[in-house]
């Protein structure tokens, strides 16, 4: 899968009260959600993630809250992708049981500049920076997450392993 | 090589001789979730095509969070839950009954050796029990409830060794924002943290809890205290569960290895919006006047935090601008300082209390901060609008710091309250 986009760039320890406070967690609407996605951070981010829909962000990114919904508000706002020099662990398996595509380099996360045009490769673990021409290696997930990633998310799986044992 | 607590609880809930790397499919014993993740978790179980839940027994759902509830939504979404609840015979704690973190244990729930997921990333307060407890989320909760099994990657594991003695007016609280000063908000990622030493076996349990429920926030999957004589003799007065405490191999491999030495640690607090920006009461050279004093919540909502506070507060009266709001973690606990005299003691000094539960922690009701305000509190968390108010400001410190600065109208230290 090939992910194409301009950037908008974060900072460290972007955590999951300012992805979505815990007051919208009342809605389970994606859409809903979306609409107050980083709000708390950046108030023009509906905005301008139309045109820049991959997220580079610093260490840390996502830590705090258990809560689902930021992933779920963040791929619904029409992010494509997030790059971090890291991801805390909940969240980094709540994007990926949701289906929101993660990447974890620092280098990447510190060399990318918001507004460079990127292409992002998942099957090869690649991102081009087009705007630079510099190229960054990310690690592959392993091949169990590779399977949840390739079904769509947790739910998917566990949706054709309930069919299939019933 | 031995094994660390982490390794050897995965490995038996696996059946595989799991070490750290290791991807590995386990049993869990037990699942819990709150009200502002279960009812996407019971979306997602439907979503999934669940029919039943693979032990009853074995879920648990509290409504904390919102509790009673403040919006029509919310009340739905509690309806949710209870219906959920009475379709698959799974245990619910209705509003009042307290914050589930402080129910998972004090219930007698949760037992050494276990292994445990939470739909609530302070899950990992039960390490304090020796148990392997930590944060997912909701779809992984729905997963676990229909099947009982999650992959779990296995932690590497920081061994903190807690030396020294705790002086006068200085609290587990302070200990532990300390090591998230030290370690840095991500500098557990990924990892489980083992605490050993002095400090710890002088701890009371309740104590102890405090520690391990923020583990996260350096990163942290779980943080584990082995189980001594003390944490066998709790968790016996509470459960009839049989249980098998685990312990680390003396040869288990350790990343890394922090020693702290408390003996000369003064009151910490973590200044906003970071849990890891850390400074000593005496170190904060300018007078930060508070507008609200919060005190309860998973971390510090316990008996021993709100006698301390009635200890400070008796016949004083609070700074007439502060608004202090106290939590009591469960109802057995306001029960208890009912009765003891410490609910009269800080509302006759101006506080006020309300339903045992997560009060206004999580920003969605019972004391959402104003613009601009400094609010000091036992809480966990000092993000940016945490409290429903991203133009807030949010001081943590222990119970007694609270306590002495709401009198105090500023950041103040206990210290002098609890002498002699």
């Amino acid at each position: 899968m090939i992910i194409q986009g301009k950037t908008l760039k974060y900072g460290d320890n972007v955590d999951t009260d300012v992805i979505i406070p815990a007051r919208y967690l009342t809605a389970t609407d994606p859409q809903e959600l979306a609409q107050h996605c980083l709000e708390g951070l950046d108030s023009d981010f509906p905005q301008k993630v139309s045109s820049s829909p991959i997220l580079v962000a610093g260490r840390n990114f996502g830590c705090g809250s258990s809560r689902e919904h930021a992933p779920l508000a963040i791929k619904a706002s029409g992010v494509k992708a997030v790059i971090a020099a890291s991801f805390a662990r909940i969240f980094y398996r709540n994007a990926l049981n949701i289906g929101l595509p993660i990447l974890e380099s620092e280098e990447a996360a510190e060399k990318i500049k918001e507004g460079d045009q990127l292409e992002i490769d998942l099957d090869k673990g690649e991102i081009k920076n087009l705007t630079t021409q510099e190229t960054f290696k990310v690690e592959p997930f392993p091949p169990f997450l590779q399977e949840i990633i390739e079904q769509g998310g947790l739910m998917n799986l566990v949706k054709k392993r309930v069919v299939h044992l019933s | 090589m031995g094994k660390t607590m982490a390794e050897k609880i995965l490995s038996k809930k696996s059946n595989t001789s799991a070490k750290a790397g290791d991807l590995v499919v386990a049993q869990v014993d037990l699942a819990m979730g709150q009200d502002g993740t279960t009812p996407l978790a019971i979306r997602s179980f439907e979503e999934m095509g669940g029919k039943g839940v693979f032990d009853p027994d074995r879920i648990i759902l509290v409504i904390d969070h919102n509790a009673p509830s403040p919006l029509e939504m919310v009340s739905r979404l509690h309806d949710s839950m209870r219906n959920f609840s009475q379709k698959y015979g799974v245990k619910l704690f209705d509003v009042g009954c307290g914050v589930c973190h402080e129910l998972m244990v004090a219930q007698g729930l949760v037992v050494p050796g276990d292994l445990v997921i939470g739909a609530d990333s302070h899950t990992c307060t039960y390490g304090a029990l020796g148990a392997f407890s930590t944060g997912v989320g909701s779809t992984e909760l729905a997963a676990v409830m229909i099947g009982g099994k999650l992959w779990f990657k296995v932690p590497e594991t920081i061994k903190v060794n807690l030396v020294g003695q705790l002086p006068p007016g200085v609290f587990s609280k302070d200990v532990i924002l300390h090591l998230a000063g030290k370690l840095g908000a991500d500098g557990a990622t990924y990892r489980s943290l083992e605490f050993y030493g002095p400090v710890i076996d002088n701890l009371e349990v309740e104590e102890r809890l405090t520690i391990s429920n923020m583990a996260v926030e350096v990163g942290a999957k779980t943080g584990l205290i082995p189980p001594d004589e003390k944490t066998i003799a709790w968790v016996k007065q509470r459960s009839k569960r049989e249980f098998e405490p685990v312990y680390a191999d003396s040869d288990a491999h350790y990343i890394d290895t922090i020693t702290l030495d408390c003996s000369s640690l003064s009151p910490q607090i973590a200044l906003p919006h970071r849990v890891d920006q850390v400074s000593s009461v005496e170190e904060i050279n300018q007078e930060i006047p508070i507008q609200e004093a919060f005190l309860g919540t998973c971390t510090n909502g316990r008996a021993k935090d709100i006698e301390v506070a009635a200890r400070i507060l008796t016949g004083k009266k609070i700074d007439p601008r502060v608004r202090l709001i106290v939590a009591p973690a469960s109802r057995e606990i306001f029960m208890q300082a009912v009765k003891a005299g410490w609910v009269e003691a800080i509302v006759e000094a101006g506080g006020t209390f309300v339903t045992p539960g997560c009060g206004p922690c999580v920003g969605t009701h019972q004391g959402v901060p104003g613009d601009g305000w400094n609010v000091i509190s036992t809480a966990n968390r000092n993000f940016k609008g945490r409290m429903g108010n991203n133009q807030a400001f949010i001081y943590l410190g222990s119970p007694a710091t609270v306590a002495a600065s709401a009198l105090e109208g500023k950041i103040a230290d206990p210290r002098k309250y609890l002498e002699g």
